[in-house]
């Protein structure tokens, strides 16, 4: 057993692509979902159209512009050069304020801003939309406030204007359960495809050693390494991301292992179905990264999918690991909030390790 | 039952789909038999290999090595088989030292606790034991395979096809080993595309097809064939092959190397019949002797049998 675990990772620690996959590839995802994908968008030109052109339009828009997340671009004189500059894409948005909107407002406690972006982007036309409209928000608390007090205003807005950590919030939960997910049931399902095509695992099972201890063998030195990983990722993204985690970082590990465990249980699920290396690379690459990413709820929320769909993300792992991260390192919840979710993968993982220890075959064929 | 036999096959038959890999095979094995399967390519050795160390289950019929069925026992069997398959199957990325320590290690054992028996054999590739034997040449590798398949004291080592792809010289060597490890007693079966090799064996069982042709010990079957045997040699030796294969009275004409071995229909055709027809069809350096025919010989022999029934 022993000597199994050592052999493992003599495996894993020799070969180059393992090593890359182990622990390049966890650091650059996290990276480039925190920096490169992040949805903040930062200066963004659009254009403003002001047919009231009073003391409330002019401070709304000078908000708008101070926000930091636009700048203003003069090149629309009127409504019928609005498609024309999203065509040229020199605009991405244009607000248009209605006529008499201070009067408006004051008479009629209403008045109306129109907000056009360019949709060929759907993500930041949806997120410019939110910051306009957050801003204006904004703006009419003021507003009804009176011009009294504008010093408590401004703490307010750094608060509900930062995006960027927004986006972080959303993405690291779901970096994690994918790269947990897929490193830790590719690999090992690699790792013992590649006993059957190398032919020893012939060898391996003309010896006395019982199925559970060729794949506890096989288990035991990735669910350390995968260990390291998730504390790299939260390191990362406590340190570089500036990502919070506001509950028990004790409950954190301990059910980011649970994970593991179930992840790896999936993984040798997979590799006894699976002839070659090839065919478990494939394998976790459709049957497990695309639903990860697709179902999880981690891009798309699982509310707006159609009934089918979420039925089927029931299933999903991820979509209650994601749950349980979110949990705890966003919402600082402790275990009595995600025992069920909790309850649910302990289950998934009993689950594949009896199908596997049953699956695993002691024979050839 | 005979207490002296160490495997007995009974009737095993394997199917692949409809593709019959084993016909209906019987043979016996004694105990510190160096016992030989002799066959080509596709002849169906591996797959009785592995119905012998219980990696397949046989469609029919039934094993027992040294007692223990290869189906109910397995567990127990495994305990006791040392196996070498068809691929050197070490791990490329462990070091010698490293596989023969992992592989003592899942028998719960160690290389130190049965160094003697693999001694002869590791001792040539120790000097290297910290290279990674995906580095090893073919010898070498298999030396080491042998290694990793004894370091547990097998009383039966199973050995599938383990001189294909080695070097002449190894090939040699590889057999002075087992004829050591036969000398402490311990079962051997081997496989081996090589004809060559059939009289290293105590016994060997010529096979093809699925089917097993003949089991003897290698004089046994040089001594089944009944023909008288022809060395020819000429100078045009594909252009003799021709000839002689039009020549009306022979039986098979087959290329040995530079000779080509000629079996005769008519066993009174007298040798200077033979030259006088190959001088007429233009061959210089017509040379002609009777010889001794070889395990290869008797194997050809045996398959133009079965093609003409």
């Amino acid at each position: 057993m022993k000597g199994f675990i050592i052999k493992e990772f003599y495996h894993i620690f020799r070969d180059f692509r393992s090593m890359i996959v182990l622990f390049g590839m966890p650091v650059v995802q996290v990276l480039l979902f925190g920096f490169a994908l992040s949805t903040e968008v930062k200066n963004a030109p659009v254009a403003i159209i002001d047919h009231s052109n009073d003391q409330v339009t002019r401070a709304i828009t000078s908000k708008l512009l101070s926000s930091g997340f636009f700048i203003l671009s003069d090149e629309v004189h009127g409504e019928d050069h609005i498609e024309e500059v999203f065509r040229h894409g020199k605009v991405k948005e244009v607000i248009i304020f209605e006529s008499n909107f201070a009067s408006n407002l004051e008479k009629d406690r209403q008045a109306a801003i129109q907000v056009i972006a360019d949709a060929s982007d759907p993500n930041t036309a949806n997120l410019l939309v939110n910051y306009t409209s957050a801003i204006v928000a904004d703006y009419q608390q003021e507003y009804m406030k009176g011009l009294s007090l504008p010093v408590a205003i401004t703490t307010e807005s750094q608060m509900m204007y930062n995006p960027a950590l927004k986006s972080v919030f959303m993405f690291v939960p779901g970096v994690i359960t994918i790269l947990l997910m897929l490193i830790t049931a590719m690999m090992t399902s690699i790792s013992i495809a590649r006993e059957k095509e190398m032919g020893t695992m012939e060898i391996l099972l003309v010896s006395p050693m019982r199925p559970m201890q060729i794949i506890a063998g096989k288990v035991i030195p990735y669910v350390l390494l995968a260990f390291a990983n998730a504390v790299t990722i939260l390191l990362l993204s406590y340190f570089v991301l500036g990502m919070p985690v506001k509950g028990s970082l004790l409950l954190m590990l301990a059910e980011s292992l649970l994970f593991i465990v179930m992840a790896l249980s999936l993984g040798i699920f997979i590799s006894t179905v699976s002839k070659s290396q090839q065919m478990a690379m494939m394998l976790s690459m459709f049957a497990l990264m695309l639903p990860t990413i697709l179902l999880s709820g981690f891009i798309f929320p699982i509310e707006n999918m159609p009934l089918p769909l979420q039925l089927i993300s029931n299933i999903m792992p991820p979509r209650w690991f994601i749950i349980i991260v979110k949990s705890i390192m966003i919402k600082g919840l402790g275990f009595q909030y995600i025992w069920k979710e909790t309850l649910i993968i302990a289950g998934m993982t009993l689950f594949f390790i009896a199908l596997s220890v049953k699956k695993f075959k002691i024979r050839l064929e | 039952m005979p207490t002296n036999s160490s495997i007995i096959a009974c009737n095993i038959t394997k199917r692949y789909g409809e593709k019959l890999a084993l016909d209906a095979i019987s043979f016996d094995v004694q105990k510190g038999e160096l016992f030989g399967f002799i066959g080509p390519d596709g002849a169906g050795k591996t797959s009785l290999f592995r119905i012998i160390t219980t990696l397949l289950i046989p469609d029919n019929g039934s094993i027992t090595v040294e007692g223990l069925d290869t189906v109910k026992d397995y567990v127990k069997l495994r305990k006791i088989l040392g196996y070498m398959p068809g691929k050197f199957s070490l791990y490329q990325d462990l070091t010698v030292e490293e596989n023969l320590r992992f592989f003592a290690g899942i028998f719960k054992t160690t290389p130190e606790a049965n160094y003697n028996l693999v001694k002869d054999i590791y001792s040539q590739i120790e000097p290297f034991k910290n290279r990674k034997a995906g580095k090893l040449s073919g010898g070498m590798k298999q030396k080491l395979a042998l290694s990793c398949a004894l370091i547990h004291k097998p009383e039966v080592l199973i050995l599938d096809e383990p001189t294909t792809g080695v070097d002449a010289v190894s090939r040699i060597e590889f057999w002075e080993m087992l004829a050591k490890l036969r000398a402490n007693g311990i079962t051997i079966v081997v496989s081996t595309p090589y004809m060559d090799e059939a009289s290293r064996c105590d016994r060997v069982a010529l096979i093809q097809n699925g089917s097993i042709m003949d089991i003897a010990t290698p004089e046994g079957i040089r001594s089944n064939y009944k023909r008288d045997l022809w060395a020819v040699k000429a100078y045009d030796i594909y252009r003799l092959l021709i000839d002689l294969r039009k020549f009306k009275s022979t039986w098979t004409a087959f290329p040995f190397g530079e000779n080509i071995h000629l079996s005769l229909k008519n066993e009174n055709t007298n040798p200077s019949e033979i030259v006088a027809y190959l001088q007429a069809a233009g061959h210089q350096n017509v040379q002609v002797s009777k010889i001794e025919p070889s395990v290869e010989d008797c194997f050809m022999e045996l398959m133009q049998g079965v093609k003409s029934e």
